[in-house]
């Protein structure tokens, strides 16, 4: 078609309701973040102080651990889900009768709350009480506190996690597998592989780009993930689950406007240089194996 | 050699519902059956069934604080229901034309759109800009929040199935002498139906499901969401736990509802929205 003709047909003005309205609520808040995480502000008057919010970020233990905690959150989740769901996803495309129904219940968390799940999750954890707890002590083990104990509490909602958002995971990879072409298998077991074999030497390889998704996604939504450790610990016990979301909140909720911003930019920074350079070398990766 | 087959299959079905059960299934019997204790029961968090049964729990719970449930459910549903039809107007259309044109604005375009999936919104001076639009604590500016948070995913999904749709349906209504927005709205818009449904099942789910952005731009009691009174009631139930569970199903059943009905098409939908077009 020629540049006249897409120029009569297609108009940009058909562009503009959705670009303004993303320009508008969305790219400009992000943009002026810059300069009012660089003040101290209460909506009204802001007041340049340079990179005080960003010193003082870093040097209280309460907001600098979120830095980390959020990383460990964010690969912890996405590794888990990699893994997890890629040996449920050969399951279910396996010749299994009932694979519709685990799918559906492997499915549907996802669609139910953040909320909901969190605070549910947190009533099962309960010390004493909770029903994992009463589990473990079945089998003979000592009950853990998931949510009160600071060196297993961002593990209780890692766990959590992994629960309600594998399900993504799983239908990608499924997706992927399924688009598998069946003369790949074919061919690897006239040469002799074994059931395993054909997992390494033939899936694997096969759903890179399904893969690339997922790790993409699942780190972008641990990187920012803010509701369920809300529902879950509120970013206790102290500030052992606090993360970069719940700091922006917490700072927020006490007033540090200019302070709260510049944990706001502190996320869009870490997510920027993790996020942008993997999915690069992902594409990469890609191709490489095609 | 065929009997072993068998088997290993039979070994894996019965593996597999087990493992599922009891991991995916126990934590919604325990929501169930928390919510239909007394009070006393409901404390000890067990999974047991309760001696009696309390279903005037979900009554109770959606009278509590002047029936803030149903004002919940009201504002929920007027976010969700705008929220899905300004995406499926503004995105249908920014989604045919990006595909559609090629060149440098629209590539660009693109490019910036895009980023929205990645980066983060930044709250405050969202709210700094609202309140000096005059539009803070409003559903308009909740709604056009939703919308824009939710945009680039949506043209990512319009985009991606235009691309299958042929160019000659355009080029002979135009011979017909249909202008620009007659071939969209006559033409195109009605050929979107399959990715529209997906689209409105995705948008809706996240947006009735939306906590964050909620408790951010549309605080107070008047505005709540459903979202919001479960942590609201986190803390004004106490211990009430049967009544706070019976909130999280009354939550949840329009969610099972939905899924039982459009199971499929929610799931090609996350596919779609994740593999890159």
């Amino acid at each position: 078609m020629t540049k006249t003709k897409e120029k009569s047909l297609y108009s940009v003005w058909f562009v503009v309701p959705s670009l303004a309205i993303f320009l508008i609520f969305f790219l400009w808040p992000v943009i002026s973040s810059l300069y009012y995480s660089m003040t101290v502000w209460n909506f009204e008057t802001a007041t340049f102080n340079g990179l005080e919010n960003y010193k003082l970020f870093f040097t209280d233990p309460a907001m600098s651990s979120s830095v980390p905690h959020t990383l460990l959150y964010a690969f912890a989740t996405s590794g888990l889900k990699v893994v997890l769901a890629f040996f449920i996803a050969i399951f279910l495309t396996s010749s299994i009768k009932t694979k519709g129904f685990i799918r559906s219940a492997v499915f549907f968390p996802n669609l139910v709350s953040t909320m909901a799940v969190g605070l549910t999750f947190a009533y099962m954890m309960h010390p004493t009480k909770g029903l994992l707890n009463v589990a473990i002590q079945g089998l003979g083990g000592k009950p853990v506190d998931f949510l009160g104990d600071p060196k297993v509490a961002l593990w209780g909602i890692i766990l959590s996690d992994v629960w309600k958002g594998l399900s993504i995971s799983v239908v990608i990879y499924i997706a992927g597998i399924q688009s598998i072409d069946q003369s790949y298998y074919e061919a690897a077991s006239i040469d002799g592989a074994n059931w395993w074999q054909q997992i390494t030497n033939v899936t694997l390889p096969l759903v890179a780009p399904a893969q690339n998704s997922i790790i993409i996604l699942s780190l972008i939504g641990g990187l920012r993930t803010f509701d369920l450790i809300w529902a879950m610990t509120g970013g206790g016990p102290g500030f052992a689950t606090d993360v970069l979301a719940s700091v922006i909140y917490k700072q927020y909720a006490a007033g540090f406007y200019g302070l709260s911003t510049a944990g706001n930019v502190v996320m869009l920074i870490l997510i920027s240089i993790i996020a942008f350079p993997l999915q690069h070398f992902l594409n990469k990766r890609e191709e490489a194996i095609r | 050699m065929e009997g072993k087959k068998r088997r290993n299959q039979i070994i894996g079905d019965i593996v597999g519902l087990i493992l599922t059960a009891v991991i995916f299934l126990i934590p919604f019997y325990f929501m169930f059956v928390q919510s239909i204790k007394s009070k006393k029961e409901a404390n000890r968090l067990s999974i047991a069934w309760p001696t009696e049964l309390h279903f005037e729990n979900y009554l109770e719970v959606i009278k509590h604080g002047n029936y803030q449930l149903v004002t919940a459910f009201k504002n929920s549903a007027i976010l969700t229901v705008f929220t899905v039809l300004g995406l499926i107007v503004t995105g249908a259309m920014a989604g045919y034309v990006i595909q559609r044109r090629k060149g440098k604005l629209m590539t660009t375009i693109q490019s910036v759109i895009m980023l929205g999936l990645m980066i983060p919104a930044s709250i405050l001076p969202t709210i700094r800009m609202l309140q000096s639009m005059g539009i803070y604590k409003t559903m308009f500016s909740m709604v056009m929040i939703e919308i824009a948070l939710q945009t680039p995913f949506t043209i990512m999904l319009y985009r991606g199935f235009m691309s299958s749709i042929p160019v000659d349906l355009e080029e002979a209504a135009s011979i017909d002498g249909c202008n620009r927005w007659q071939i969209f709205q006559k033409v195109i818009f009605p050929l979107l139906k399959p990715i529209q449904a997906t689209i409105i099942i995705l948008v809706g789910v996240q947006t009735f499901n939306d906590f964050t952005n909620p408790l951010y731009f549309l605080p107070g009691a008047a505005n709540t969401t459903v979202q919001l009174t479960l942590y609201n009631y986190k803390g004004q139930l106490g211990n009430n736990y049967n009544l706070l569970f019976a909130d999280i199903i009354i939550i949840t059943v329009p969610m099972l509802i939905l899924f039982l009905f459009f199971n499929k098409r929610i799931v090609a939908g996350m596919v779609a929205g994740a593999v890159k077009g």
